[in-house]
């Protein structure tokens, strides 16, 4: 199966309404990344970070983008979000092509990120400032994005009285919360312990079904990049590049311990762990 | 019972308290026993007795008046200013790089050494003195906002980036909030320079109603209760004021107590 039929299966599953369809007309990507290359100098010599990355997520999707620390995975989704422009290569949502801040991309960080002088609804809603929407519309929809995450009896909390695993939901209420089409999340459960991880996958899992965002997720956990992605791109380090992309195509939802998620995960680990030489193509 | 009470009440006294008391015990000594015997001597009990019953002594309250309204008007006027010129020189490059050097350098010139060319420029009235109280409170604020948003977390920065905040809604939600506990810091310091600067300028100005004048014109009087009355009033003026802005920081910013 090639990699575009792979997204209109999964569009088609997403949106019952393209069913009907051929399946010939493809639909355009919600993220498109082409041959995308960054370089620092460090003390004066140059150092390449990425090299020549290229890949895109279909409307509804979700990937996964696997390596070891230090393969310039998160630098990838800081070039995608816009806090850092100096890059070369393409980047396009929804077919546009996109170069700094774009409304439409949202981001998750490791760590929440709230701001401690602002409630759980202070901080969602601190999303919406941008969009300029009239007051109720504004707080209906802090209401709705708290509940969807779980949190309404803690919507006037402060983040210092929220635990690690509901402080990161209230991170990804105000991600959610200006409704963007694209949602980039930098290890997000990665500070959690391992029970709060799980949990937390299946929330988002639950929540994206509601909502068909497109979610790019870079983890350095295999199981978290199989059990939560559609596929999952697979980067070596120095220069961080695609090594490989591997298909999930699990219906959800998926048992952890499917024998196509386990045999995966052996697959994986031997390309992380002991990666052969490239299949250049 | 009377003998168990005793060492009771002294339980209670703060640990604190001791060295102020016993200096008060000591000059009660002194002046009781007649060892220090000078018309500039006085006994605590006149100092006690003078606010209240000596028709000179009871203007030390319209003077604590008239000094708290200069400390509240020129401190308000240089708190106003340091917050606005450091928030600019904070955020941009521009401002930081032509204007910060010229503060910074001001601010090496001893305060005290400005009330002769202010008295110059302003006369020997109230501009002087609330111009001086502005520019005493002016730097503190000035230097702690100026650091306050230079160092706010670039973690929460990235945030406000990502999120696309409008540039008003940055300063208020973000940059001022994060610049708090350090601005916070200078604000407390102001508060005491302004209180300082006031009683400054009005005991070196010497005319008008004030604490400081007050206490410059009792030593010309050589009216030794008199300035001790003064100088009494003037530490607890500083404690009150500095309770008073922790408890309006306390209220105004509930999340940043532990």
């Amino acid at each position: 199966m090639t990699l575009e039929q792979v997204q209109q299966k999964r569009a088609a599953v997403l949106r019952p309404e393209l069913r009907k369809d051929n399946g010939n007309a493809p639909a355009t990507a919600a993220l498109s990344i082409g041959r995308v290359g960054k370089s620092f100098s460090l003390n004066g010599s140059p150092r390449e970070i990425l090299r020549d990355v290229s890949f895109t997520v279909g409307k509804g999707e979700i990937v996964g983008v696997l390596g070891a620390s230090g393969c310039g995975k998160s630098t990838l989704l800081r070039l995608i979000v816009g806090l850092d422009q100096d890059y070369s290569g393409r980047i396009a949502v929804s077919g546009e092509e996109t170069r700094g801040l774009n409304r439409d991309v949202a981001m998750v960080f490791q760590d929440h990120r709230l701001f401690p002088w602002l409630t759980v609804a202070g901080n969602v809603g601190l999303a919406l400032e941008a969009l300029d929407l009239p007051g109720k519309e504004k707080a209906d929809r802090i209401r709705h994005y708290v509940d969807l995450v779980g949190l309404s009896d803690y919507i006037d909390a402060y983040p210092k009285q929220l635990s690690g695993g509901m402080a990161q939901r209230a991170a990804i209420a105000r991600a959610l919360v200006s409704e963007p089409n694209i949602l980039l999340m930098d290890e997000p459960f990665g500070a959690l312990d391992s029970l709060l991880r799980l949990r937390l996958q299946d929330e988002l899992l639950r929540i994206w079904d509601r909502n068909n965002v497109s979610i790019v997720v870079v983890t350095h956990d295999i199981e978290e990049a199989l059990y939560l992605s559609d596929r999952v791109i697979v980067l070596e380090a120095n220069p961080g590049r695609i090594h490989s992309v591997i298909d999930v195509g699990l219906d959800r939802p998926r048992l952890r311990d499917d024998p196509h998620i386990v045999s995966l995960k052996r697959q994986c680990l031997e390309l992380v762990l002991d990666p052969p030489a490239r299949i250049t193509s | 019972m009377a003998e168990v009470s005793v060492p009771r009440i002294l339980a209670t006294v703060p640990k604190g308290a001791w060295v102020p008391l016993g200096l008060l015990a000591a000059w009660a000594l002194a002046a009781g026993s007649g060892v220090a015997a000078s018309p500039l001597f006085v006994s605590p009990l006149e100092v006690l007795r003078v606010p209240f019953a000596d028709p000179d002594g009871q203007e030390v309250w319209a003077a604590l008046g008239a000094s708290i309204l200069r400390v509240v008007g020129g401190g308000l006027t240089g708190v106003l200013l340091g917050l606005v010129l450091g928030m600019l020189c904070g955020l941009s490059r521009v401002a930081s790089l032509g204007v910060a050097p010229t503060i910074h350098t001001a601010r090496q010139i001893a305060v005290f050494a400005w009330i002769p060319l202010f008295t110059a420029w302003f006369g020997n009235g109230e501009a002087t003195k609330l111009v001086f109280t502005a520019l005493s409170t002016f730097f503190p604020v000035f230097l702690a906002t100026e650091r306050g948003i230079r160092s706010t977390p670039k973690a929460l920065e990235e945030v406000a980036r990502t999120l696309d905040l409008p540039f008003g809604k940055r300063l208020l939600r973000f940059y001022l909030p994060a610049a708090l506990p350090t601005i916070q810091v200078g604000f407390r310091i102001a508060v005491l320079s302004a209180w300082i600067g006031t009683i400054g300028a009005e005991y070196a100005i010497g005319n008008g109603r004030g604490l400081g004048s007050f206490i410059a014109s009792a030593r010309d009087q050589f009216r030794m209760d008199i300035v001790l009355v003064g100088v009494f009033v003037l530490a607890a003026g500083g404690v009150i004021f500095n309770h008073a802005c922790e408890r309006l920081f306390a209220i105004l910013f509930p999340w940043a107590k532990e």
